[in-house]
């Protein structure tokens, strides 16, 4: 580690890449063992499950070059599993670099595998998730069985997404991370910020520092407009309970509440990723496994 | 009759002296921290070429963003309103006018009188507008000046898909990476914001003649991806970034009477 906080230098948009094997279980050659990877625009996720349980997983950046990033992140998952990659009976690609990913037998949607892995993470009560990822934001509903109904994305502006977030952190010098605590530490909560391109919100939240106002307060109005932009998309979508936030930025606390907040309805809550918990920014990888899985059995019987 | 009109923008204050339907004198300043006096300093510059003192103008008509700060001002004009009368004094068969500020893009349609009749307006996002340009200008280390001639040196489009300033500069960022030639780089740049303009202008209607003002038309790559988008012909007038500030310069004449 060459980096000394409170330096210019520091990358305050740089979270934790981590991976990590769930001790508790073993695989036989005879299992049905598949894996999801999911290339974001921003992070690279891959998935082990053994018939269709999660054994392991991995997270990292997503390098400039797709298909290194998909082989990547599929073999830090595969870290200390003893598994190769021709173990896998089937892999599935997903993700805005989904066509990208050399050793998959077949890609698909993000929304199909956000929607799976949701069910698969909180249960079939699900019925309406959000994924806010690197450069997009979807809501989708889907039924008991995680199959998608209906959904609706915004993918031509970075106000919301996981991007937008990364330079704010940058410009108000507040480790991703943290950004949402942070955001939370406001006495009352102020006006959200009036114009939510990114581009403008920055030059707006530069005018509020320079007026005086806290980083904190800056950084709730800025979060308060982007919470109020995904409630929006839920409630076009058409609102139904259970809801959970998938993505990158369900780990943001400011957002997660305030969306809670706007739509007056409770998340289901997200499970305690640094714990020993599933993390929700993997339920896309989560997805395409287990879709893996049902391609695969279908294959098998023909 | 000697009027004046201060066109308070977000980047820069212009400022119009008409002496009996001639532009007279022009001024401009950055905006700054304080535009107000910005404001003052322009005036100044146009009232010294214009060779007129303060107390010789007849009426001061304020518009732009920014302007409640102009206090020198006997009134104000919408800035729709501004540029449609400029662009139809300019070019009397002027029907629509568009106008690409530095955080702003807009189109306007207008009688012969140079009325407004109907608007479209961009205000909310970066991307149809110059802070695109010079964010792109920025991710690719180039003055904002050199990006436009080198447009024109493109051989082909290479399309990108930034609909969105902060991706667009991710976009550009590939390009160099992927070691596309600088001018087929600074082309998808203009192509990108052309697309987002055009697709404003498309919604109010195109009703020649088509006439372009603001900063934003002295950039001769974004004229000829606009151009190409429009399928029409554009007129520009000189200093076009003065447009506004004349509108208003006219809106005060007009108030004189």
């Amino acid at each position: 580690m060459n980096e000394t906080p409170g330096k210019d230098d520091v990358e305050y948009w740089r979270w934790q890449e981590y991976h990590r094997v769930l001790s508790d279980r073993t695989w036989k050659n005879k299992d049905l063992i598949t894996a999801g990877v999911d290339v974001g625009s921003v992070g690279s996720k891959a998935a082990i499950m053994i018939d269709g349980e999660i054994y392991a997983w991995g997270i990292m950046r997503t390098g400039s070059n797709s298909p290194e990033s998909a082989t990547k992140a599929l073999n830090w998952a595969l870290e200390g599993t003893g598994l190769q990659v021709n173990d896998l009976k089937y892999i599935v690609g997903t993700g805005y670099g989904r066509v990208n990913v050399p050793m998959a037998n077949k890609a698909i949607t993000e929304i199909a595998c956000h929607a799976k892995g949701a069910n698969y993470i909180w249960g079939s009560s699900v019925r309406t998730v959000l994924d806010v990822g690197g450069q997009d934001i979807k809501a989708i509903r889907i039924d008991d069985s995680g199959r998608v109904v209906s959904f609706l994305m915004n993918d031509k502006c970075a106000a919301g997404t996981g991007r937008g977030m990364e330079v704010f952190a940058d410009l108000l010098k507040i480790p991703i991370e943290q950004i949402g605590d942070f955001s939370l530490k406001v006495e009352k909560e102020p006006e959200p910020v009036s114009c939510t391109c990114v581009a403008f919100a920055k030059t707006e939240a530069m005018g509020l520092l320079r007026k005086g106002w806290s980083k904190e307060k800056v950084l709730a109005a800025y979060t308060r407009a982007m919470a109020v932009r995904m409630a929006n998309l839920i409630n076009r979508v058409g609102l139904e309970k259970e809801l959970v936030i998938t993505g990158g930025q369900s780990k943001n606390v400011g957002i997660v509440t305030r969306i809670e907040n706007v739509l007056g309805v409770k998340t289901l809550p997200s499970p305690k990723w640094r714990e020993n918990g599933l993390d929700p920014m993997v339920a896309g990888a989560i997805g395409a496994a287990l879709l893996g899985k049902a391609l695969y059995e279908k294959a098998q019987k023909l | 009759m000697i009027t004046a009109g201060i066109d308070m923008g977000t980047q820069s204050v212009k400022v119009v002296v008409l002496k009996d339907g001639h532009v007279v004198g022009r001024g401009k300043t950055f905006s700054g921290f304080d535009p107000s006096k910005a404001a003052e300093e322009a005036c100044t510059e146009a009232l010294k070429k214009a060779k007129l003192t303060p107390s010789e103008i007849d009426h001061v008509t304020a518009t732009g963003s920014g302007m409640e700060m102009a206090l020198s001002s006997d009134s104000t004009i919408s800035m729709m309103g501004a540029d449609a009368r400029a662009g139809v004094f300019l070019f009397p068969a002027a029907r629509t006018v568009i106008d690409v500020g530095a955080e702003e893009a807009r189109a306007m349609k207008c009688d012969d009188h140079g009325i407004m009749v109907d608007f479209v307006v961009n205000e909310r996002c970066a991307a149809g507008a110059g802070a695109f340009i010079e964010a792109m200008a920025r991710a690719l280390e180039m003055k904002l000046e050199e990006l436009g001639p080198l447009a024109l040196r493109a051989e082909r489009a290479s399309p990108i898909n930034a609909s969105c300033v902060i991706f667009g500069e991710s976009d550009v960022v590939t390009l160099i990476h992927r070691q596309e030639s600088k001018p087929e780089i600074a082309r998808a740049i203009f192509d990108a914001m052309a697309d987002r303009v055009s697709s404003m202008i498309f919604r109010l209607g195109l009703t020649p003649e088509v006439v372009l003002v603001g900063g934003v038309a002295k950039d001769v790559g974004f004229v000829a991806s606009l151009k190409r988008k429009l399928g029409v012909e554009i007129l520009i007038p000189e200093q076009p970034e003065f447009a506004g500030a004349l509108g208003a310069a006219l809106a005060a004449a007009s108030r004189t009477k």
